[in-house]
């Protein structure tokens, strides 16, 4: 029998004849949101069009027979919307069950310096709160916002500073201390690799590693 | 008058029997042997363990033993360490340290889990036990170096001082300052565990700490201590047993040569932690002491891979305790297997835990490897992403002698990946096979039909641990009428109701305690159970405002019943209700 079967009252038991109002199926527990599991229920979409939806929401729902008007009645756009929540992945509170001590102790240790040359100060940046380096020179943009970042992120960024007329690359130094260009690997492997960033004067920017075409644009 | 038997021997002699007996359960079974056992036996107890502090109250507690000298209190739900317990539920440890104050002035020893715990106490102990030897805060909250600060000034004999994953306030005026405030003649320290500190300590006042505390056995760093540092540290207490390195990311030959040397020297490290942000190239530094290693912690070593996690395991012959991140993959456990035929425990944690797919290459071949080449494993956490039946039933024959089972499969709710079915009778083989286990946490996707197992099976159980499993009231059934040495229990996001918890109830007067969130436990049920368990506390906890403005049918979010001789709490936040305040509103 499917996990998520719910019976409404105490007595009902599923062996036993089920009537419209016994079968109320959720999309998932109250308290839950609408996840991933949902893609197990479009299977089922038959079944699920044949009876009242009643559908968990992040801020518990009552369930049972006394409370039919709360009933969400949007059904086939929830149905629909829960599908698509397949692709990607709501977090449920406290699951998996990783202490918030043992995730931070994870996550800060990906803290990059950034140079510009030029500029006489330092920043630094947590390359893991950025999931691409779209996202990470737009930030770089906003933290220097003296230049600005032209070109897309497709390995043709150049941050122009429109003072100087000058263009900056944007280059890092790996692992091995190498200094390659910024969008050559992808990004999983560039957060991995990084050790600091520079954004260099593209003039100095030459006899940096061959710049190989951008191997896949969904990396993130 | 005829004289019982109990007078034949004197006081003194039955006293100095009753100091031999030392286990909290021999203690409370010889007190009921008669009145004047009793009365000795309380008189003698030093040491008390109490598992809810909302179980007994502090008067309750001094009225019957006098002369605690070593005090044990625990607090917050367990579910507590995922976020699940909202802000101030409560755990307040300052009545006890009030009370305590006064009446056990020879108090020595103080150890507090998920509790909160203020400066103001932390002064307060400073100044209130004059014999004052060991604090241990372990997950606990609600203090700053400020109290730290008055402990490390005032406890003359202080030993052991362990914050334990605690969440420690960084005051800037005197961060990193607290450590000064050990006098210059304070010398017995014994254990130091910081390694929750998120700011910097003082270092000249840690350096010459641990050079005038010739006891000093354990020291546990906490991550701003840079390696070169902690060279001058080993170098200071050859002696270590156990040490717990700060951080190490840039691998600098001097730092490395100069680090070797010092570990060189320690003889006697038998337990490493630590690690974070290691850069491989220092672990060499450690091979020398590999082999007289009982217990590594590697769990927050994010920088380590597989390669250079074989490499170190493998030279840890006499290894008993490993925590490791899944970086070590199959082919690391299997080294383990090979190398490590002494380990008992062993704790698998997920470096990508909110990851969509895997990012390593562990499965549940690794846990087989272990419990294969293992014979003295007993205690398992393993996160993972797959698992099937036959390897848990393979894991339950190999390893009959486990104790401590929890498997996390990250995904709620997956079946067994090789034929696609629930992973009833893989766990239902954990509790047959394994007659001592003590704790269970299940994952994956679960029938009623598992719990039918545990109820069957699971006879020694003492703490279950389920999520998104069940189909109905039955499986919560199985459990409450069939485990009999069940003292905890906790569930989260399970079809499990009124029926099985109203039927159940005397049950639950028999457990420290039970959580259920996100189940279908209905507000009416909860106010019934309350009214008609007296020694129990029946606690909604429910952000979205009283109980009674819903229909009583509606489930309640969280729901934590205790039982207690103390009746209902004074502390409560807003957020819980209990039946008193239930009454109060009258039914629908």
């Amino acid at each position: 029998m499917p996990p998520d079967t719910l019976s409404d009252s105490p007595e009902s038991d599923v062996t036993s004849a089920m009537t419209f109002k016994d079968t109320e199926l959720t999309l998932g527990i109250p308290g839950e949101p609408t996840r991933s599991p949902a893609g197990k229920f479009c299977t089922k979409r038959g079944f699920i069009e044949t009876v009242d939806l009643n559908l968990g929401t992040s801020t518990s729902k009552p369930r049972g027979k006394a409370h039919a008007d709360e009933v969400d009645d949007k059904s086939d756009d929830a149905v629909s919307g829960a599908c698509k929540s397949t692709a990607s992945k709501t977090q449920v509170v406290g699951w998996p069950p990783v202490r918030s001590y043992r995730k931070k102790a994870l996550e800060s240790c990906k803290y990059v310096k950034v140079a510009v040359d030029g500029a006489p100060y330092l920043r630094k940046v947590d390359l893991e709160t950025y999931n691409s380096y779209q996202e990470l020179l737009m930030a770089l943009e906003k933290m220097f916002t003296c230049f600005k970042i032209r070109g897309n992120y497709l390995g043709e960024s150049k941050v122009v500073d429109p003072m100087k007329e000058m263009e900056y690359v944007p280059t890092y130094e790996d692992k091995d201390d190498d200094w390659m260009l910024v969008g050559d690997v992808p990004w999983k492997m560039f957060i991995e690799s990084c050790k600091r960033i520079r954004l260099m004067k593209s003039s100095e920017a030459v006899g940096l590693a061959p710049r190989t075409p951008p191997r896949c644009t969904t990396t993130t | 008058m005829k004289m019982m038997m109990g007078s034949s021997f004197p006081e003194e002699v039955l006293e100095h029997v009753f100091s031999f007996i030392e286990r909290d359960k021999d203690r409370n079974a010889i007190s009921t042997v008669c009145q004047s056992w009793y009365e000795i036996e309380r008189w003698s107890r030093r040491r008390v363990f109490v598992g809810n502090c909302y179980a007994v109250s502090p008067l309750i507690l001094i009225k019957r033993f006098p002369d605690v000298r070593c005090l044990e209190l625990k607090g917050k739900p367990h579910f507590a360490d995922f976020n699940l317990v909202p802000e101030g539920w409560g755990a307040y440890v300052s009545p006890w340290i009030a009370a305590a104050s006064t009446a056990y002035p020879w108090l020595e020893e103080i150890r507090l889990k998920r509790m909160v715990i203020s400066d103001d106490s932390l002064e307060l102990i400073s100044k209130s036990f004059k014999n004052f030897k060991v604090l241990v805060l372990s997950s606990c909250e609600g203090f700053s170096t400020e109290g730290l600060a008055a402990i490390a000034a005032n406890c003359r004999n202080l030993r052991e001082l362990d914050l334990r994953e605690s969440e420690v306030e960084d005051l800037n005026q005197s961060s990193g300052h607290w450590l000064s405030h050990f006098p210059d003649n304070y010398t017995s320290l014994v254990s130091l565990n910081i390694a929750c500190l998120n700011s910097e300590v003082s270092f000249t006042a840690l350096e010459r700490l641990v050079g005038r505390c010739p006891n000093l056995r354990t020291l546990r760093l906490n991550r701003a201590v840079p390696l070169d540092r902690l060279a001058i540290l080993l170098r200071r207490a050859p002696q270590l047993v156990e040490l717990g390195t700060g951080e190490a990311s840039d691998l600098r030959p001097d730092v490395f040569s100069n680090l070797s040397g010092a570990f060189s020297g320690c003889k006697e490290l038998k337990s490493l932690s630590g690690f974070w942000d290691v850069a491989p190239g220092y672990l060499p530094v450690v091979y020398p002491i590999c082999p007289r290693l009982t217990s590594l912690n590697l769990s927050y070593a994010a920088t380590i891979q597989s390669s250079d996690l074989i490499k170190l395991v493998s030279q840890c012959h006499n290894l008993q305790k490993l925590w490791v991140l899944d970086y070590i993959e199959d082919l690391g456990l299997e080294a383990l297997a090979a190398s490590c035929k002494d380990l008992r425990e062993l704790r698998v944690f997920p470096s990508e835990p909110f990851g969509a797919e895997p990012n390593v290459l562990l499965t549940e071949q690794g846990l087989v490897s272990v419990s294969e080449g293992c014979p003295k494993l007993h205690s398992v956490l393993y996160f993972c992403r797959q698992m099937s039946n036959d390897a848990l039933r393979t894991i339950a024959r190999n390893r009959p002698n486990m104790t401590r089972f929890r498997l996390c499969i990250i995904e709620p709710r997956t079946p067994d990946y090789l034929n696609h079915q629930s992973l009833d009778v893989g766990f239902g083989a954990i509790v047959e096979h394994c007659k001592d286990l003590r704790r269970l946490s299940l994952s994956g996707l679960l029938t009623d039909r598992v719990f039918e197992y545990i109820g069957t099976y699971g006879k020694k159980l003492e703490m279950l641990s389920v999520a998104f499993a069940g189909d109905s009231d039955l499986g919560l059934h199985h459990v409450l009428s069939g485990c009999e040495n069940l003292r905890k229990l906790e569930i989260r996001d399970c079809p499990f109701g009124d029926k099985a918890l109203l039927a159940n109830a005397a049950k639950l007067e028999t457990m420290r305690s039970l959580w259920m969130s996100s189940c279908s436990v209905s507000f009416g049920a909860c106010k019934l159970l309350g009214q008609k368990m007296p020694r129990l506390n029946v606690e909604v906890i429910d952000e979205r405002g009283p109980p009674g403005s819903r229909p009583e049918s509606c489930p309640v979010e969280k729901l934590y019943i205790y039982r207690t001789i103390s009746g209902q709490r004074f502390d409560m936040p807003g957020f819980v209700w209990t039946k008193d305040e239930n009454s109060a509103l009258g039914l629908s």
